[in-house]
């Protein structure tokens, strides 16, 4: 494909939306708010570019632009996008909108500090979805971490420097191993053709030449940098944290895109440079996502602040996705990706409509409610949406993933037992479990706390804007999930192909 | 009608409901007078039903039309192939009975509705929900493969959770709601791995497709083991939707919903689907999974019919009723008994249907008394209701002239021949035995319900006979318990259109060594096609031995039932029996039944609370153990920082300020010499020397 700078600009939207806030006077906060929801939205029309011109039977990079930038190492700033790429860039100029009017009145300090964090954000996860120079990515991974670490920090809830510094410190130890797997990566790399490079493209075929000895500490390097984004268990214990301390437009973010982060790179990184090392560690990876999947529902079950509830679902969902990754089957790689969108959106939703509430109340805890279904009739809908998207079920865009993932991983040669599925499906069971009991303990029965009659108003305009345009994205995949699934089919392919080609002697 | 004009109307039958519930959701509150529209509608495609299934039966019988298209393409896929997956729908006589029937209960529970649920607080909202429910029920009818029947089951299973659910602010109502979601999803995870084996290896979930693969010899994974497997395991799905033991559990709590829907989805309709399913896997199921099939309907007859002797909410007794009877029909699937399960599935959907909706009129009319003990008498003051309800009774109970004799009758037939063939004879003693005990439990429910003397005198004053509304559904209900709408004959339904024109069992494709013998029909695949265009049911065999059990069956059933219908007269109408004694006699067996075998406890005991305990362990050891070696790693960090800085301070600064402190303290110490005065230092100098002199020696 032609060089193609859309990316770029794209790329550059937030960035020079932030610098320009920045210039504003820290007084005029609702002309800041317009702008910056301006900002984002411009952004995600010019994501629509590539989507709307996106060659779905060519599995390579499109609209790739590349520019030299440090010649003595062959750095580039180097960016492109495949299927995958776009769907997950379309996910963050999606959210990013949504997030921005969703904290208008609830973000009341630093209002211009905030939409430059949160554009800046916005910007440096678009990178992380496209970069395809490993250095690159390193920057774009380590760069998002600061507006995060901030939004965590200063707009968060009472334990918010705990939360933001452990989720920063968590994070950091990831990176630090992914920066010294990426360098042991490029040098091993470069002995082989004599040339030091950190061109994704190019490595893809020199990497699954190391000698696998070399690889699997690579591959666990990556690996565990990723597992930490991801997070898959036991390394998750940051983002019940971050989540409960972030401000909703921060949850929203972090589980709606960051998570994501983690798996793409699974994706990106894992799959294609060290394929036979994939292979080798696949079932203990589905193992420990299996674990994660039950442990998440059932330590969701029992938690009685709704955002921690909300935030080890998402240890849940995840697990799902990176069992479908590392089924390495065509239906599971695709449930996988079409997951992550699914996760971003309902999760999202929910941690919305759980911020909304909390607007009012200033209360997360479950017991605080009941019986508000009578108060809030139209919220009351809402969250039982976003619920049942939650849970899977069919005809809402969650039964949609977890359909594909366990059909995938059932005909897993590489896992090639059935006891993955049976047990992953008892997840199925209990999202059912923690989040009706949830919803009846909080919006059936009587209203048994006086205090809700004159705390609790129903959505308004600005939240039902906020809510029904993912509410339409739950219900097209879930009905026509071709879509979006079509958009990741030929490097879901592409990339199953490859590694395949590396491990014949492992698959068959 | 062409065959292009059914299928396109069986989907207009299958949208119609749901663009009632969108009507009513999106527009509901601005015009409330909707819920008529959607009663319309329902009416609406209770015709178009009528036309189809008349279309089918007169013109397609014994075909199957079908329409397919593609919902996901995956194209190319390495390895596999071009892979999609397809969804559709298909028509043929059991699926346009089943519409019809469907069809015709809702539109009967949509009018009892209008004046069952007047005055609710959210009256549109509840015929929404029947809109959904309807239109889920459908979909499961008219799908033709094993993904859609997933996908619309699980619907199924979210309306039935909204509408028991209704009165969601009672807390045993949203308890009862949350229970049947999930007790069913329990069953549907089974069927969901029964369906992925099937899909594994035939790469389709179409129905058609797989039979076929499977007739041809193609078995999954080339075991008739893994057959068996994906049988059971899709046979858990009906498990739960159709309440069979061990997850029946949720049925007897749904009765927390409103009564119509009582009548639709707990009785005639959802609860069906589980057997409606199985009648459509019938022809794969092998020897091993129909053994366990009638086992576990054996038992569930069994056990829910001795709950159903000792209740006494008048909807519990029908509740454990029905699930009774589903015992029954996945008992008659399981014992090959194909077209008695589905004919049984029909007569009972009429009956049973007719009995909610008339406990609801009396409900209605005892203003929300449920507890039979303080009713009594009712007869004069509902006449309809009695008479209606009576005649459903004579149906379930298996009286001769009743629609529900003469399926139950070809069930107990079934068991009977299954015994005689396989030697499993207690599949039809427990049969046998069940249809005493309903016999029995039903007229103890008439009987207390009706006659007798009123016991609550001012509850009785106040009741009066329902309107039309819901009157006409019960009459129309129970006139169609009556045989003549089945078979001429009275006594045997062998020879009537229903099981000998409309139904036939279609021939099993599991291959000879897997399944009974007697499921095979002897012939050839080729000559089996046409046995069953014309109509021929299964093997000779089988038929035989159905037929020599026909009459035992029937004069034993006859005077089982009879026997049932006496002693609840004795005990409950003439009173000949002291009941105190007698349960005092019995305390532990009828504490047993009272109390529905403690199952409930049981889960309580085991499942749950182990769930909920292990979940907070889990998150202890969360906050505790993986959070705390986070929390612990960061305070070595901290600890191990706070030492180097001390060390620093102490020890690495301390050494120089030490040298620094060290030479100032000699300094300071020396200050003192120099004093400025030549006397001193004289001395000093002399002192030297004599040390000097001394210390050298040079003398």
């Amino acid at each position: 494909m032609e060089n193609s700078q859309i990316l770029t600009y794209l790329l550059f939207t937030p960035i020079i939306g932030a610098v320009i806030i920045l210039f504003m006077k820290e007084s005029q906060t609702v002309l800041i708010k317009i702008f910056g929801l301006l900002i984002s939205l411009f952004a995600f029309a010019v994501s629509l570019y590539p989507y709307f011109n996106f060659d779905y039977t060519n599995p390579d990079f499109q609209f790739i632009h590349k520019v030299l930038w440090i010649e003595s190492l062959d750095i580039s700033y180097h960016v492109g996008a495949d299927g995958i790429s776009v769907l997950l860039i379309l996910l963050t100029t999606f959210i990013t909108p949504i997030t921005l009017l969703s904290s208008w009145k609830a973000i009341d300090k630093k209002i211009k500090l905030f939409t430059m964090m949160m554009l800046l954000l916005e910007a440096g996860m678009i990178g992380v979805f496209m970069a395809l120079d490993v250095f690159l990515f390193y920057i774009f991974w380590e760069a998002m971490l600061i507006p995060m670490y901030f939004i965590i920090g200063i707009w968060g809830g009472e334990q918010r420097i705990y939360a933001s510094v452990k989720f920063f410190i968590y994070t950091m130890l990831g990176s630090l191993l992914m920066l010294v797997a990426i360098i042991w990566l490029t040098v091993a790399a470069s002995k082989n053709i004599g040339l030091y490079t950190t061109n994704l493209i190019l490595l893809y075929q020199q990497a699954p030449n190391i000698m696998l000895d070399i690889q699997k500490w690579l591959f666990l390097a990556f690996f565990f940098s990723f597992a930490i984004k991801v997070p898959l268990f036991p390394l998750h214990t940051w983002l019940p944290d971050a989540h409960v301390q972030a401000p909703t437009a921060g949850s929203v973010i972090l589980a709606g895109v960051l998570l994501k982060m983690g798996t793409y790179g699974l994706i990106r990184f894992n799959l294609p440079l060290f394929p036979q090392s994939t292979v080798e560690f696949a079932p203990f990876i589905s193992i420990l996502a299996i674990i994660g999947i039950i442990y998440g529902a059932l330590v969701a079950m029992v938690q009685t602040d709704m955002k921690k509830l909300v935030a080890y679902s998402s240890v849940s969902h995840l697990g799902f996705v990176v069992l479908g990754i590392f089924a390495l089957t065509f239906e599971s790689v695709q449930g996988a990706v079409i997951q992550m969108v699914n996760h971003g959106l309902s999760t999202g939703a929910l941690f919305l409509l759980v911020g909304i509430i909390y607007e009012r109340t200033h209360k997360r805890e479950i017991a605080y409610y009941g019986g508000i279904a009578k108060l809030v009739p139209l919220f009351a809908i809402a969250l039982m949406f976003a619920s049942l998207s939650s849970i899977g079920l069919p005809g809402l865009n969650g039964f949609i993933g977890e359909f594909l993932i366990l059909l995938g991983a059932f005909q897993s040669q590489v896992l090639d037992s059935w006891w993955y599925v049976v047990f992953a499906a008892t997840g199925v069971i209990f999202a059912a479990v923690y989040l009706l009991w949830m919803y009846q303990r909080v919006v059936f029965g009587t209203v048994t706390n006086e205090k809700l009659n004159t705390e609790l108003t129903d959505l308004n305009a600005r939240e039902i804007i906020v809510l029904v345009p993912i509410f339409i994205f739950i219900v097209w995949i879930g009905i026509y999930p071709t879509t979006f699934l079509d958009l990741s089919e030929a490097p879901v392919s592409a990339i199953l192909e490859h590694v395949k080609n590396y491990t014949f002697n492992f698959l068959y | 009608m062409s065959e292009i004009s059914i299928i396109n109307i069986s989907i207009i039958i299958l949208l119609l409901p749901l663009v009632s519930f969108v009507l009513l959701i999106f527009f509901g509150k601005k015009f409330p007078k909707l819920y008529l529209a959607a009663t319309g509608v329902v009416f609406v495609a209770l015709v178009l039903s009528i036309a189809v299934t008349f279309g089918m039966l007169t013109s397609y019988s014994g075909e199957t039309l079908s329409f397919s298209f593609t919902w996901i393409d995956f194209g190319n896929v390495p390895s596999i192939g071009f892979l999609s997956i397809e969804l559709g729908f298909e028509i043929n006589n059991v699926t346009a009975l089943m519409l019809f029937v469907v069809n015709l209960i809702s539109a009967l529970v949509h009018l009892y509705s209008i004046e069952y649920m007047r005055g609710d607080i959210r009256y549109t909202r509840y015929f929404a929900y029947l809109g959904i429910f309807t239109f889920s029920m459908l979909g499961i009818v008219i799908t033709n493969n094993l993904l859609m029947m997933y996908i619309f089951w699980e619907l199924v299973g979210l309306s039935s959770y909204l509408l028991i659910g209704f009165w969601f602010e009672k807390d045993s109502a949203s308890d009862a709601g949350k229970k049947a979601f999930l007790v069913n999803r329990v069953g549907d995870i089974g069927m969901w791995i029964g369906i992925l084996i099937l899909f594994t290896h035939y790469k389709t979930f179409t129905f058609s497709t797989i039979f076929e693969q499977i007739s041809l010899g193609n078995l999954p994974f080339d075991s008739a083991a893994a057959l068996t497997t994906a049988g059971i395991l899709i046979f858990l799905g009906a498990v739960g939707k159709s309440a069979q033991f061990p997850l029946h559990v949720w049925l007897p709590d749904a009765m927390e919903g409103p009564t119509p829907v009582s009548a639709l989805i707990h009785a005639a309709t959802m609860v069906a689907a589980g057997v409606y399913l199985l009648v459509k896997i019938f022809v794969i199921l092998t020897a091993d999974a129909m053994l366990v099939i009638a086992v576990v309907g054996g038992v569930t007859a069994f056990v829910a019919a001795t709950i159903a002797l000792t209740q006494n909410d008048i909807k519990k007794v029908l509740a454990y009723s029905t699930v009774s009877q589903l015992g029954y029909m996945v008992l008659a699937v399981g014992v090959g008994a194909y077209a008695f399960a589905f004919f049984h599935l029909v007569t009972h959907a009429f009956f049973k249907a007719c009995l909610f909706l008339g406990s609801g009129s009396v409900i209605h009319a005892m203003h929300h008394e449920q507890d039979i003990r303080y009713m009594g008498g009712l007869r004069k003051k509902m006449p309809l209701t009695y008479y209606t309800f009576l005649i459903s009774t004579l149906a379930i109970s298996g009286v001769p002239l009743f629609s529900g004799f003469l399926s139950k009758d070809g069930i107990l037939a079934g068991t009977l021949a299954f015994g005689s063939l396989t030697g499993h004879w207690l599949l039809p003693i427990i049969g046998f035995t069940v249809a005493a005990m309903t016999a029995f439990y039903m007229f103890r429910l008439v009987i207390i319900t009706f006659h007798g003397e009123p016991r609550n005198k001012e509850k009785y004053d106040h009741a009066h006979e329902s309107k039309w509304v819901m009157t006409a559904p019960l009459a129309v209900l129970s006139l169609l318990s009556i045989f003549i709408f089945y078979t001429p004959n009275p006594i045997s339904a062998d020879a009537g259109w229903f099981l000998n024109k409309w139904i036939s069992t279609p021939q099993t494709v599991v291959p000879a060594e897997a399944s009974f013998d007697f499921m095979q029909s002897g012939m050839n695949k080729h000559e089996t096609g046409l046995a069953q265009e014309s109509g021929i049911v299964h093997s000779v065999q089988y038929t035989e031995a159905m037929h020599h059990a026909h009459y035992p069956a029937m004069f034993l059933s006859l005077i089982l039932a009879g026997l049932g219908i006496l002693i609840a007269f004795i005990f409950y109408q003439w009173k000949k029996v002291d009941l105190e004694k007698l349960t005092e006699k019995l305390n532990s067996l009828y504490k047993f039944s009272l109390n529905k075998w403690y199952i409930d406890e049981f889960y309580h005991a085991t499942f749950i609370s182990g769930t909920i305990r292990s979940a907070d362990a889990l998150s202890w050891f969360d906050y505790y153990i993986i959070d705390g070696i986070v929390n612990a790693s960061a305070s070595i960090t901290r600890f191990v920082s706070r030492l180097s800085g001390w060390f620093d301070t102490f020890i690495v600064d301390g050494l120089v300020n030490f040298s620094a402190l060290f030479s100032g303290f000699i300094g300071l110490s020396f200050r003192r010499l120099q004093t400025g005065k030549v006397q001193t230092y004289i001395v000093f100098v002399v002192f030297a020397v004599l040390v000097l002199l001394l210390f050298f020696r040079p003398f």
